[in-house]
């Protein structure tokens, strides 16, 4: 097939290995480099209300990559939904590519942020749920996926330990916890978004159905994070 | 006299009802005089409480949306504090915001350094495409905020302080103005120095510029002076002393020229008290001034003489 042929086409998620190696130079990725890919599959795929067509609807849903580090499998998602154009994975990180290693909203179709340094995605996020209920924009829902150690960051808890009391019902958070944090407690992380009156629910990050429930259960009054769990960093 | 930020409050309020994409954000600081507003506007005034992160990454996150937010705390918890989101959350993600700032240099010195922040306008200038305006009267701080809000999605540092001049000058959001016209050297007062600057030139032979919109830095204006007026440089700033003189020197890069640039010193001082006390003890009161700008200007006329 040509890169012209290929243009405008939608991709499966079996082929999402295939696009990464476009970036990689390998279709065989470690967990590192795959740990967000279930999650923003799901989310692209079945959750999210945005396409190329409507990425300047105001009614859209928002989704922030806060989590800016290895957005490989990020770019192979949006290059699957059509967002962003295949033969542009090749050039991943050149001169003159529109993807670099962190991405940036002003160069690559879909993102809503530029995200790299840690801590950003949240506290934006909260300005966005409160822009739109600002303009009676309710529908809209606003997701952030953020990492387990990228938790480490004060803001984040600055933007969480708002948002709950606030209510901000139509802000959602993801984060994808491979265990990454050096300093951290079992169960941890869920307990503190509770705490700040956030819903919560823990689920196996691989697993689709488990993601598509916890991503669309109900939550009224409140923010809800899922925390989507995968194989440590490490291992 | 009311103050900048007496001022603030009505303006802002006026503004919120008059156009549905203004909307506040505070960090507690300002919260209460804001009481009646958020009562009439619950969702465009934002209290995130002492949160100076989120204060301007949600700032951010109403941008993206389309509104146009105004955020104030004092210019230490605005600017310095949460730098790196005004930097990336801002300019990085291509929107604005009005960043509205209180307390300035040392207008609570019994407050001590942790409430002070001569650095603001030194910092803003490490970024690219902002706008600072310093009023030198509560008046202009109204114009200037009008012209803030008003400005598409730019991104505009407002600096109110406590000090002010005595009387009001007409403010256009842009350039400098000339307030007095002389032959031998050029001084640049930034908002609340005017007054401090025609008494201390009182009797010499220079010409007096006005600046209250000092980013974009009146390059045509400073050029224009230096026709009649040479080359010799003041510049009286009432925070960091020097951030403008490179500005300056850019402006004049084609001539020879010299700049003294007089502000506030970088040492702490580790003093309280008043803020005349630390206007003269930066050697910002008119006598001090008049010393250091006459003598800059003589040795100047003894150069080219």
């Amino acid at each position: 097939m040509t890169i012209t042929e290929e243009r405008g086409r939608l991709h499966g998620y079996e082929e999402l290995p295939r696009l990464m190696g476009l970036m990689t130079g390998d279709e065989k990725h470690g967990s590192a480099a795959t740990s967000t890919l279930d999650v923003l599959w799901v989310l692209y795929d079945r959750v999210l209300r945005v396409g190329p067509e409507r990425m300047d609807d105001p009614g859209r849903d928002r989704f922030l990559l806060s989590k800016g580090h290895g957005p490989m499998a990020y770019y192979a998602v949006l290059a699957a939904k059509g967002f962003v154009p295949v033969d542009w994975l090749p050039g991943f990180g050149s001169y003159d590519s529109p993807l670099g290693h962190h991405p940036d909203r002003l160069l690559v179709p879909g993102a809503e942020i530029g995200s790299g340094s840690l801590g950003h995605g949240l506290p934006i996020a909260v300005g966005t749920a409160l822009g739109l209920r600002a303009q009676g924009l309710d529908d809209p829902r606003v997701w952030v996926l953020i990492g387990d150690a990228e938790l480490d960051e004060g803001s984040n808890h600055e933007a969480i330990a708002f948002a709950g009391p606030a209510g901000l019902e139509q802000l959602h958070t993801v984060v994808v916890d491979n265990s990454s944090a050096s300093h951290s407690r079992p169960g941890g992380i869920a307990a503190r978004f509770q705490a700040a009156g956030w819903s919560a629910v823990t689920v196996d990050g691989r697993d689709h159905e488990a993601l598509y429930a916890a991503f669309t259960a109900p939550h009224p009054g409140r923010p809800h994070v899922v925390v989507a769990r995968v194989e440590p960093k490490s291992a | 006299m009311d103050t900048m930020r007496d001022r603030f409050v009505p303006v802002l309020s006026r503004l919120l009802d008059e156009d549905p994409r203004v909307a506040i954000v505070l960090a507690e600081i300002g919260n209460v005089a804001f009481a009646e507003t958020q009562r009439r506007h619950p969702d465009r005034v934002v209290n995130v409480g002492i949160r100076e992160q989120l204060l301007v990454g949600a700032a951010a996150g109403l941008a993206l949306t389309g509104l146009r937010p105004v955020v104030h705390t004092f210019a230490s918890f605005l600017v310095e504090r949460p730098f790196e989101q005004v930097k990336l959350d801002l300019g990085h993600q291509g929107v604005g915001a009005v960043l509205v700032s209180a307390a300035a240099s040392f207008d609570w010195p019994a407050g001590g350094y942790t409430h002070m922040a001569p650095g603001d306008v030194a910092l803003l200038d490490t970024l690219d495409g902002w706008t600072v305006h310093v009023p030198g009267h509560p008046d202009e701080a109204e114009t200037l905020l009008r012209h803030a809000v008003a400005a598409d999605d730019d991104k505009v540092y407002v600096r109110l302080s406590v000090q002010a001049n005595r009387e009001a000058l007409p403010v256009d959001g842009k350039g400098f103005r000339t307030v007095r016209e002389g032959r031998s050297g050029v001084v640049v007062a930034v908002g609340p120095m005017l007054d401090a600057v025609l008494a201390a030139t009182e009797g010499l032979d220079v010409t007096v510029l006005y600046a209250t919109t000092v980013r974009p830095f009146d390059t045509a204006a400073l050029r224009r002076a230096t026709e009649s007026a040479g080359t010799d440089v003041v510049l009286v700033e009432p925070y960091l002393a020097g951030t403008s003189t490179a500005a300056a020197n850019d402006a004049l890069t084609d001539v020879p020229h010299r700049v003294l640039g007089l502000g506030v010193g970088r040492s702490e001082l580790r003093r309280y008290g008043t803020v005349e006390e630390h206007v003269a003890a930066h050697g910002l009161d008119a006598r001090s001034l008049r010393e250091r700008i006459g003598g800059f200007v003589a040795s100047g006329a003894a150069v080219h003489s």
